[in-house]
């Protein structure tokens, strides 16, 4: 008798499409993961639409509207195991700027007919309306560690996915340190990694695509960058990015109001 | 031809063809289509897509953050955003990019271009001419096809990554160039690849122009960009097939977006004319003299040569445009020299630029309005699929009119594919759009 095959759904909310594109961008391990699960909802690769129930969902996007806050409770509902990719699951993304506006401003901003328009105040993680089992960060997220994951989660294992600084990353691939030697302004310190130290070893700065680290101190990296020369409006620029709404770069950027 | 044709039924006077979700696109969107008493009443290419704000967020930003902003409306065509984004910029500071900075935008973009075009040719549009739901069920018949098929659009992944750092998101790209330039030994690594892949993408429209496509033309007015020197990627003048030719600055002297409630769609038009195209049909059939001699003569060897008025053979134009990008790319790496500076200086001063690039699907227009310190005032971002809409309603209008007595499931299936003919991106659409549900 043939093994069943683990069913695996993808959804979205409010998103760009990068993290689940990041499954398709795995060009040499695709197949291989087709051929061990059932991609049952995809509809972004695929017409074809299992009905739940589903082993593992993953969830990409951030919840901005009444009907999406119905939508994931239902998909909660329909999944064994719920996992959130990229920076909008985990922290709202960066369409959580509108947290600290009046979104009927932003509204009419954007729309010649606002009255059409129906959303929440604020951009939030999937995270603060239902039971997440495991947050994958990243803006987009690392498309291995997508693998380590749904890896670890179909063998009833703990994921590989270290939390500690984008520094670590930069001391073990051999990128001099860029605030050190150039004086950048870097999130480095307080980030966790995940993408290898991309920046700095581009000679920029990291701008916090992963989000804060386990036990981050940003108070101390802001002292940092305004020894820099940073002025309190940049330092509040750089915590309030991909991932403003994740509480440690909420609460420095909040600091850095004028 | 539809493998899973299902059996014939009678035609119904009064139906409804409604699709939840959209699949195969880039963001969530549906498709509802109303006939009564034979005639089509209503029809809908519903976006659901949440609304995102950018334009309202990128108020109060430094300059210097617009490219990784805006990348972030689409992951599929970052690049685009980014290019975009910093060419209004330098138009509002009065620097121009050259030489090699401008040779490697032109490189990361052809990068994108092919992993974007492959990634629809196989993965999100011929599963519809040849009757599978999706590429892995394709694959299991044809593994061959669907390998070689990943392995081409890698190969446009590893030139964005060489160059932007990541696939998803580059971060290399910068206002007045970029933040570290290549290594020319690292770009030479990929020259084996890259003509690999031209053969391969000249296989790919031979293999293309043998599918069977539905009858669907219209008198379109195509609008491109147009460069003297080249395909158009950055830069250029906004022509049309009706002999628009206007600069980028003065786009919205001539093209508007409304936001239509009862047609729960954000649509663009050209002032006074109305609905438009853009696209790989758009920039094919007004920039042909410019693509290299071999896209050419596999164009006219397959008797694939402008005006393409059916956007079903939009799959073939993109397979050519995918030889032309892999060609292209191969010409500026080995004509590269890095240059001294990954940057040119940037002085911020007070103004409004413009900046179009085309995007794989279509023509990508930004405007930023600056103070003396960088700091952005205001931003509009009109993306290709907005300016799509009508065109794209308008072809399931006429698809359906045309095909009334089709069976009901075959008729949904190529609505759907009517609508992957624009490979339509929700995501960017909707950075502005939010439809009422119904």
């Amino acid at each position: 008798m043939p093994i069943k095959r683990p069913k695996i759904a993808v959804f979205k909310f409010a998103s760009c499409d990068g993290c689940q594109l990041s499954l398709l961008d795995a060009e040499d391990e695709l197949l291989a993961v087709a051929a061990a699960v059932d991609i049952a909802n995809f509809p972004e690769a695929s017409r074809r639409m299992l009905k739940g129930p589903y082993d593992i969902g993953l969830v990409e996007g951030s919840i901005t509207t009444p009907h999406d806050v119905e939508r994931i409770r239902g998909i909660r509902k329909m999944c064994r195991v719920l996992i959130t990719i990229g920076a909008c699951a985990t922290a709202g993304g960066i369409q959580a700027l509108r947290n600290w506006k009046d979104v009927k401003d932003f509204t009419r901003l954007v729309y010649a007919s606002p009255e059409h328009i129906s959303t929440l105040d604020r951009s939030m993680p999937i995270g603060s309306y239902v039971h997440v089992d495991f947050e994958l960060r990243g803006c987009p997220i690392n498309k291995y560690q997508l693998l380590e994951v749904l890896n670890a989660f179909l063998n009833k294992r703990k994921p590989n996915v270290p939390t500690h600084a984008v520094c670590i990353e930069c001391k073990l691939r051999g990128t001099v340190c860029v605030m050190v030697a150039k004086g950048t302004a870097c999130l480095g310190p307080v980030t966790q990694a995940g993408c290898n130290a991309l920046c700095p070893s581009f000679d920029r700065g990291c701008f916090g695509c992963y989000g804060p680290m386990d036990n981050p101190n940003p108070h101390a990296l802001s002292k940092h960058l305004g020894q820099l020369g940073e002025s309190r409006r940049d330092i509040m620029l750089l915590f309030r990015g991909f991932n403003a709404y994740a509480e440690a770069f909420r609460k420095e950027s909040e600091a850095h109001e004028e | 031809m539809l493998r899973r044709s299902g059996k014939r039924v009678k035609p119904m006077k009064n139906r409804v063809i409604k699709v939840d979700t959209l699949a195969r696109v880039e963001g969530e969107g549906g498709v509802f289509i109303k006939i009564s008493d034979g005639k089509i009443t209503d029809v809908k290419f519903r976006i659901y897509e949440p609304p995102r704000f950018f334009e309202a967020f990128l108020r109060g930003r430094n300059y210097s953050e617009a490219p990784d902003i805006t990348a972030r409306i689409c992951g599929i065509c970052p690049i685009a955003y980014q290019m975009s984004a910093v060419h209004a910029i330098e138009d509002a500071f009065d620097v121009t990019v050259g030489g090699q900075l401008r040779a490697l935008r032109r490189l990361i973009y052809c990068g994108e271009w092919i992993e974007s075009h492959v990634l629809h040719v196989y993965m999100l549009h011929a599963p519809d001419f040849l009757g599978y739901e999706d590429v892995l069920q394709l694959a299991k018949d044809k593994p061959d096809v669907v390998k070689t098929a990943l392995r081409m659009k890698k190969i446009g992944n590893e030139l964005v990554r060489i160059i932007g750092g990541r696939e998803i998101h580059p971060i290399n790209v910068k206002v007045g160039g970029f933040y570290r330039v290549p290594r020319k030994k690292d770009l030479l690594a990929l020259v084996d690849d890259l003509q690999w892949a031209r053969d391969r993408a000249v296989d790919t429209a031979k293999l293309v122009a043998t599918f069977e496509f539905p009858d669907l033309e219209q008198d379109y007015e195509f609008v491109a960009l147009h460069h003297p020197d080249e395909y158009p990627f950055n830069g250029g003048r906004f022509i049309s097939t009706r002999g628009l030719d206007i600069a980028i600055r003065e786009y919205e002297f001539h093209f508007e977006e409304r936001h239509i409630p009862h047609a729960n769609a954000l649509h663009s038009v050209q002032k006074g004319v109305g609905a438009y195209q853009v696209g790989p049909l758009a920039r094919f059939n007004l920039n042909f003299d410019q693509l290299t001699p071999i896209a050419r003569q596999v164009a006219q060897d397959l008797g694939a040569l402008p005006p393409i008025k059916n956007p079903f053979k939009s799959i073939i134009v993109r397979s050519i445009e995918t030889i032309y990008a892999l060609e292209e790319a191969h010409r500026i790496i080995e004509q590269y020299e890095e240059p001294d500076a990954p940057a040119v200086k940037i002085v911020p001063q007070a103004g409004i630029g413009f900046g179009a690039s085309e995007a794989p699907r279509g023509t990508l227009y930004h405007r930023y309005r600056l103070d003396d310190e960088g700091v952005i005032l205001d931003a509009k971002i009109v993306p290709p699929t907005a300016q799509n809409q009508p065109s794209i309603e308008s072809d399931m209008r006429k698809f359906v009119s045309t095909h009334i007595d089709m069976d009901r499931e075959q008729l949904t299936w190529r609505v759907e594919q009517a609508i992957r003919n624009y490979d339509p991106c929700i995501s960017c659409a909707t950075h502005f759009v939010k439809i009422t549900w119904e």
